[in-house]
């Protein structure tokens, strides 16, 4: 089977994907004496040179701890961290730079808000809206913060094509909702949330919103305030930066309302064995010694995103998505699960009588990466009644040859368990 | 000669395709459920003890090809084995699978050796183990078993379940 021609390497985004590829030293590598396809984006993004190099800047000419002495390096460190924090605001738009909480990722952040908001203003009775879409991550944090409180979750359905479904949300909003809690892009499906109109509805109930945005942030142009949501919860490790750095951002009113989340320095103004009085925010939100290169590295990683532009990935991705929704159609016995109107770069799929596990090691054989599992979102698999999907999930450097490689992949699999 | 790194070998995946000792055994004296939630791999082991002979056993499920191969491979193996010597298969298969116990022995696999592929793929010795975990348990009088936590086969102290 031949690649459809109206797709032919059309070049609608303008990117020059082989000058952005050269900058991923991995991209280079060879996986059992293949070229690395790496379609596993969704799971982990790949660090490009200039942020790499940041890192080792930070280090070698740097390093010292932050917000603490008076010499040279602890200033230029401190300036550097807040400097990130300065870039990320930026990044996402958000009207002030104290909005910014560094946290170890996004999992941290969605726990950040179930423990410091949850716990505060979640009580027996209330109600919790999340989506069947969601990752494990914004279920289980919310899923103890009702248990302990006596209050309940309430699941916005979704379609046969993977999308919510608005109506039931808004009969879900009630006067016991205390918080929605919803995924920008769904990490199994690929689905886009219309998030701003559910912020939207939410608000003219007074309900606050928090966005799981670790799907979206590398994918498309995120505007804190013209989203208007509450909390923003994202990881650097899938935004091409470092693992173990994440961002939560969160409107200050709410910020300055909400208690600490886990106490030592720097959360600190003063202590003594009578009274702790906590630091303003983001301060309040940051304690110990935060990782601090990591967060510079990630100011980098965002940076060098903003040199592509989000508006020019984000056209790429949807061509690289579309090239390869209509390949994977194309094939029999194969079936794409998650056929939502609007999605991000992620293709789910199940090949008809075979395992993904075996799907994903077969691909692998042929260098091709891609997760399989239930991606952390069993409600989701529960939904569409499978165990499992194979998954590949595509980044700004994933080129139309690369999906050859994985439907070439998909047909050999075909052809030895078939 | 086929590459023994390889995990698909043509053996395996004629058991995939025609699983031996398919079904439930319509007079089994034990009988377990073996799951793997990370997967939603799930397997019965039924069998029939004779005089602590293993006289017959089956399986049936739902698994990747790499857990079902293992299983119906297993019950070939293990068909007409004392109690004792089943167990110490399924000791020996977990070792092999895991890396602790070498292809060249010496042990008591035979053609079981042909699953050396999964020691170089940490994720998938799961997926070869469950059927022996599951007939461990069966061999037990455990009801159901689970490859995680502190069933999981990969870690857990052999012994009576």
């Amino acid at each position: 089977m031949n690649p459809s021609p109206e797709f032919k390497r059309v070049p609608v985004s303008g990117l020059d994907v082989e000058r952005v590829r050269a900058d991923f030293p991995i991209l280079k590598l060879r996986v059992n004496g293949k070229p690395l396809v790496y379609l596993d984006n969704a799971a982990s993004s790949q660090m490009p040179q200039p942020v790499l190099d940041r890192w080792i800047r930070y280090q070698t000419t740097q390093h010292s701890n932050i917000h603490r002495a008076v010499h040279y390096l602890s200033e230029t460190a401190t300036a550097e961290y807040e400097g990130a924090r300065g870039k990320l605001a930026a990044f996402i738009n958000a009207k002030e730079e104290r909005e910014v909480i560094f946290t170890s990722g996004t999992t941290d952040a969605i726990n950040l808000v179930a423990h410091s908001y949850g716990r505060t203003f979640i009580g027996p009775g209330d109600e919790i809206v999340l989506t069947t879409l969601e990752h494990h991550a914004n279920i289980v944090p919310w899923q103890m913060v009702a248990e302990e409180k006596g209050a309940r979750l309430r699941v916005v359905p979704v379609n046969d094509r993977g999308e919510l479904i608005f109506d039931e949300y808004l009969n879900l909003l009630g006067p016991r909702t205390r918080l929605v809690g919803v995924g920008h892009v769904s990490n199994a499906l690929g689905t886009i949330n219309p998030v701003r109109e559910m912020i939207a509805a939410a608000h003219e109930r007074g309900i606050p919103v928090l966005v799981d945005g670790a799907q979206a942030a590398p994918h498309m142009p995120l505007d804190m305030q013209a989203l208007d949501c509450d909390f923003y919860a994202f990881s650097g490790h899938k935004m091409f930066g470092p693992t173990g750095i994440g961002v939560l951002y969160g409107k200050a009113a709410w910020l300055e309302k909400m208690q600490p989340y886990k106490g030592g320095g720097d959360m600190i103004l003063s202590v003594t064995f009578e009274k702790t009085v906590f630091n303003v925010i983001p301060g309040k939100f940051e304690a110990g010694t935060p990782p601090i290169a990591a967060a510079i590295t990630l100011g980098a990683a965002a940076d060098y995103i903003a040199g592509i532009g989000l508006e020019r990935i984000h056209a790429h991705e949807t061509d690289l998505l579309d090239y390869a929704t209509d390949q994977v159609n194309r094939m029999p016995g194969v079936r794409i699960v998650g056929t939502a109107e609007k999605k991000a770069a992620v293709l789910s799929f199940v090949v008809d009588g075979v395992h993904p596990h075996d799907v994903g090691t077969l691909l692998n054989e042929e260098g091709v990466a891609v997760r399989t599992g239930h991606h952390c979102a069993q409600p989701v698999m529960q939904r569409f009644g499978i165990p499992a999907t194979s998954r590949a999930s595509f980044a700004f450097y994933n080129t139309h040859s690369e999906v050859d490689a994985l439907v070439a992949g998909i047909r050999k699999v075909q052809k030895v368990l078939g | 000669m086929a590459d023994t790194k390889q995990l698909y070998q043509e053996v395996i995946l004629d058991h995939n395709r025609k699983p031996r000792n398919w079904g439930v055994l319509p007079d089994a004296t034990h009988r377990a459920e073996g799951h793997n939630p990370l997967c939603g791999d799930h397997l019965t082991v039924t069998l029939r003890l004779r005089d602590a002979m293993v006289d017959a056993v089956n399986i049936q499920g739902e698994s990747c090809a790499i857990c079902k191969a293992s299983a119906s491979m297993m019950t070939m193996a293990v068909k007409g084995k004392s109690r004792d010597d089943a167990e110490r298969m399924v000791q020996e298969f977990r070792d092999f699978a895991t890396g602790q116990l070498e292809p060249a022995g010496p042990h008591h696999l035979g053609r079981l050796t042909v699953f050396a592929g999964v020691r170089d793929l940490p994720p998938r010795v799961k997926c070869a183990i469950l059927p022996w975990h599951t007939l461990h348990a069966a061999l037990n009088d455990q009801a159901s078993t689970t490859t995680e936590a502190e069933a999981d086969p990969v870690h857990a102290p052999m012994g009576n379940a």
